[in-house]
This record gives C-alpha cells, structure tokens and sequence, in this order.
C-alpha cells in the first residue's frame, strides 16, 4: 500500500456508517507505551532515536498486524504528505513537525496507527467511525498484546505503564470521542456540553484535538485521569453516560429547531449549501462552516438531493493536503481557495 | 536629562559612595555598557524572572528532589517541571515522593495502577501479572486490618499464602 491509495476517498472513520453517525463522528483509543532500557524520548540521543524507531518499526512489520501495513518514514516524507497524514487523523500535528527519526504505521483500512517516537515511543490509536468505543478497545488490546509479545514495555507495579508525561501514566489510555454538534452550537447551548465534560473531568478539544478549535461544530471529548481507573470503566463511563447525555442534548436541540425555528434553520441549511455550489473562492474555514450547516440538512432530512456520504468526504477531501493531492500540484492562496471552490462545485453538482 | 559621555538620553542614574563621598553618574545604556558601570550585564530576562518568580510561590524550590538528579538519566526535579516531561522509566521510583501529589491532582485522587497488566514483559519474561496481584493483595489486607474485618483479613492472608506457595 502506498500513501497516494489514501487519497482518493475518506478513512473507515469519516464513511458515517456507525452506530450514532448523525451525532458521533468516530470514536478513538490510544495507548501510550514505551520500551524498557531506553529513555524516554526527551533524553534520547540522536543514536538511541534511530535504533528505537528501527526497533519499533521493524517489530509491527513483522507482527502482522493487518494484510497491508504501510510505513512512513516521516523524517524523509515531504511536507505535503505529513500534512495529509494529519488531516486524516493518523498522526498529530506535533508529530508531523518534529524532528529526527520518526514514523507511522498504518494499517487495517486506517482504523489502525502506531506513532513511532512521538511524546512516547510508541502511540497506538484505533479510530472507528461513529459509536464504537467497545469494539476499538477490542482491536487495540490485540494489538497491544502481539507487540508486547516482542517488545518490551516499560512498566511497573504501582505505576502501570510509564509515559514520558505523568499526565498518561498507568492504563496510557485516551479515549476520545468526536461529535458533530450543530444544533447545540446553533441554539447557543453548547457550553451545557462543556460543564458536563467538566463535571466528568473530561477534556473538550477542537477538530484535531490539543490546541485545536472547535471548527465546523466539531468537539472532541476525552478523558484524563488515566492512574487509579482500568481501561473498561472508563470506558464504560463514556458509553453509557457521558456520550448518551450529550446526544440527548443535540437531538433536543435539533428537535427544537425543527419545531420551533424550521423556517430560520432551512435558511441556514439551503443558504450554505447555495454558497457552496456557487462560490468561487473558499477558505477551508468557510467551507468547514458551511459543511457543518449541510450535514445538519442532510440529517435532519431538510435536504433531499444530497447523500450524507458525499458532505462527510467533502470534509476531509478539501484540505489542503487532499486537494494539492488529488489535483497534482502545489497550490497557494487564491489558486488553492479557487481550486477548493471548484472542486466542491463539481461534487455537489455531481 | 542627557548622557554625560555623549548626548543621548541618560536612562542610567547610579549613585555611588566611596569613602563616604557621594558621586553621581547619569548615562545613557551603550556608555554605561563600554564603560562597565552599569547594573545593565546584571539585567535579569524577565522570563527568566517570572520563572524565579513562580518557582519560589509555588514552592517548587523547596520541594526535596529540586537538586536531586536521576542517576539513570541525569534528570532534576527542577528540569521536570519546567517541560513537565520524565526522563526516563526509573523516574517514578526516583521522584516518588514529589511525584504523588502531582499525580494525586492530575488523576483524581490516583495512585495506584488498576488496569491492563503486561502478561509477560517481553525479553525480561517476568510474570507481571502475578506480581502486581500480590501488591493489590497486600494492599487489600491492610485495609481490611485497618477497618478492623478480621474475617476478611484473613481470607486474604490466606490468599498471599496460596499464590506465595505457588512461586
């Protein structure tokens, strides 16, 4: 598999067809590991870097972990790609700017990514789309045991697995859930999402997570405390209150605006997707905004003409690493906001 | 008023006595600098001030690792805090006793690990699981002792027993 086979459509997470799809956009788990007998990465010289990133690297190959692994070596990958390996949610945005030797292994139809010499030697993550958070945990212990059969992990007794950061020590899990939250943002009752997070110690974040915004109504909620809870009750507590008491919010928040302000939310549905098909420049904040507003519509059955499959690939296909992709060249400024207009234009229409 | 060297604005004004006679000096900050009066070279950055700043308010100098440095990776105390990033895995052991607290905040009150166990480590090929049962079993009986339920203390002493007479 080559990285250019990823561009041509959305990752398993952005397809929709979960449980929950219209509120929950994909449900994440990622565990921090790190191999015994190194240091952490902070204290890694140059030489040790390198032979843990061979290490690592050459283990999940050989682990098998899924029919086709793809390995990229982000030291040498040229910016464009790093970038795109962002926008589809399998590296951060740290990782992609840093420095010396460092990788991804993606794999199992990018539901499965292993950051190599990230903040910790090793970051799994498994990303599903809509409400899957039992079925991730399934997939990432698995893979969590094949490569604790070869490598090994730092860890002990009372501390669980150790991370470079204390903030992850013990389980090393986050589990992150990203919801799309329109109707609440609409109805300015978000900040409810907020203190109910706040009240569960639970992080809020932005579209790609620490440091992000929330654009296009999207919000990432993930826990914190990782030391003195097991992987299941947290869980568990996502799946049975935290993630049920936000949807019920949204879904009220929709209701209300199909019962109540139908004619105002048909104007902002039909509107943004007026701009979309006919504007000629677009921002991919613009086109994040307007997206968010359509596949409100779509939901919500207040547009007809358009499949739900078509505006969740639209999210991911016009950024900026997706589109100089898909069109062959380095594009900038006007060229790309008009290549990004274009390219929207062709899909709606189609 | 101006420099007494040249004509740029005086912004140092030092007063020095020696023996017991007062002298007063006005100049600008490149003459002060060449002719090596002035407090300027003693400037402190204000970043490096606010950091003195907050270290001596929160404590932080104080704490007992400060000038302790891990034998395995060289990391102080200090060095941690300021980029809130360990050195290495024998850092918990080594910073303990300032480490609990932190964890206590960022974890709700955690301190122990519940949760997935490594079922061997790798090359090492250590039975982990075993070991970290036995720590929650002694941890287990001493708080039945403490609680003063003798019947369940000794359903876990019994317990130890058992899996100490397995190894």
């Amino acid at each position: 598999m080559k990285l250019s086979d990823l561009t041509s459509q959305a990752g398993e997470w952005l397809r929709g067809s979960g449980p929950m799809s219209e509120v929950v956009i994909s449900s994440r788990i990622r565990l921090a590991r790190n191999i015994s007998g190194f240091p952490f990465l902070a204290r890694c010289s140059k030489h040790q870097r390198q032979s843990l990133e061979k290490k690592i690297s050459e283990t999940i190959l050989e682990a098998r972990l899924s029919p086709k692994t793809l390995y990229v070596d982000l030291d040498a990958a040229p910016e464009v790609d790093r970038q795109l390996l962002v926008e589809r949610h399998l590296i951060s945005k740290p990782h992609k700017d840093a420095q010396g030797a460092r990788g991804v292994a993606v794999g199992e139809n990018e539901t499965l990514s292993i950051m190599v010499n990230e903040e910790d030697h090793l970051r799994i993550q498994v990303l599903r789309s809509g409400l899957q958070l039992e079925e991730a945990w399934e997939q990432i212990n698995a893979v969590d045991d094949r490569l604790e059969s070869t490598l090994d992990f730092a860890f002990h007794p009372r501390f669980g697995y150790l991370t470079a950061c204390p903030t992850n020590v013990g389980t090393g899990i986050r589990v992150s859930v990203m919801l799309h939250l329109p109707a609440l943002k609409l109805t300015g009752e978000i900040e409810k999402v907020f203190r109910a997070a706040k009240d569960l110690r639970l992080a809020v974040r932005g579209l790609y997570g620490e440091g992000t915004e929330a654009t296009g109504d999207f919000y990432q909620i993930s826990n914190q405390t990782t030391l003195g809870r097991g992987e299941d009750e947290i869980i568990s507590d996502f799946k049975h209150q935290v993630i049920p008491k936000i949807i019920e919010y949204e879904h009220n928040a929709r209701k209300m605006l199909t019962a109540e302000r139908a004619l105002a939310l048909d104007d902002k549905v039909h509107r943004a997707l007026g701009t979309l098909r006919s504007a000629r420049l677009m921002s991919s904040e613009e086109t994040l905004t307007l997206l968010s507003h359509v596949r409100l519509g779509v939901n919500l059955k207040r547009v007809e003409d358009i499949d739900i499959n078509k505006v969740n690939e639209l999210f991911l296909l016009t950024q900026q690493a997706h589109l100089q992709k898909i069109l062959g060249k380095k594009l900038e400024g006007d060229a790309r906001r008009a290549a990004r207009a274009d390219f929207i234009r062709q899909r709606l229409s189609a | 008023m101006k420099c007494e060297k040249c004509n740029r604005q005086a912004t140092i004004h030092l007063t020095e006595i020696h023996a017991g006679k007062k002298m007063e000096k006005h100049l600008c900050e490149q003459c002060a600098a060449e002719s090596q009066v002035s407090p300027i070279k003693q400037h402190t950055p204000i970043n490096e001030l606010l950091t003195n700043f907050v270290l001596q308010h929160s404590g932080m100098a104080k704490e007992a690792g400060a000038t302790t440095v891990c034998p395995e990776c060289g990391i102080s105390w200090t060095e941690f805090r300021q980029n809130g990033l360990l050195g290495c895995e024998h850092d918990y052991a080594f910073f303990d006793k300032d480490l609990t607290p932190l964890l206590q905040r960022a974890h709700e009150g955690g301190t122990h690990h519940l949760g997935k166990v490594p079922a061997r480590r790798g090359a090492s090929s250590v039975p982990m699981k075993r070991q970290v049962d036995m720590n929650r079993l002694r941890k287990e009986l001493n708080r039945a002792v403490e609680a003063e339920d003798y019947e369940r203390a000794a359903k876990i002493r019994d317990q130890i027993r058992e899996a100490e007479g397995s190894e």
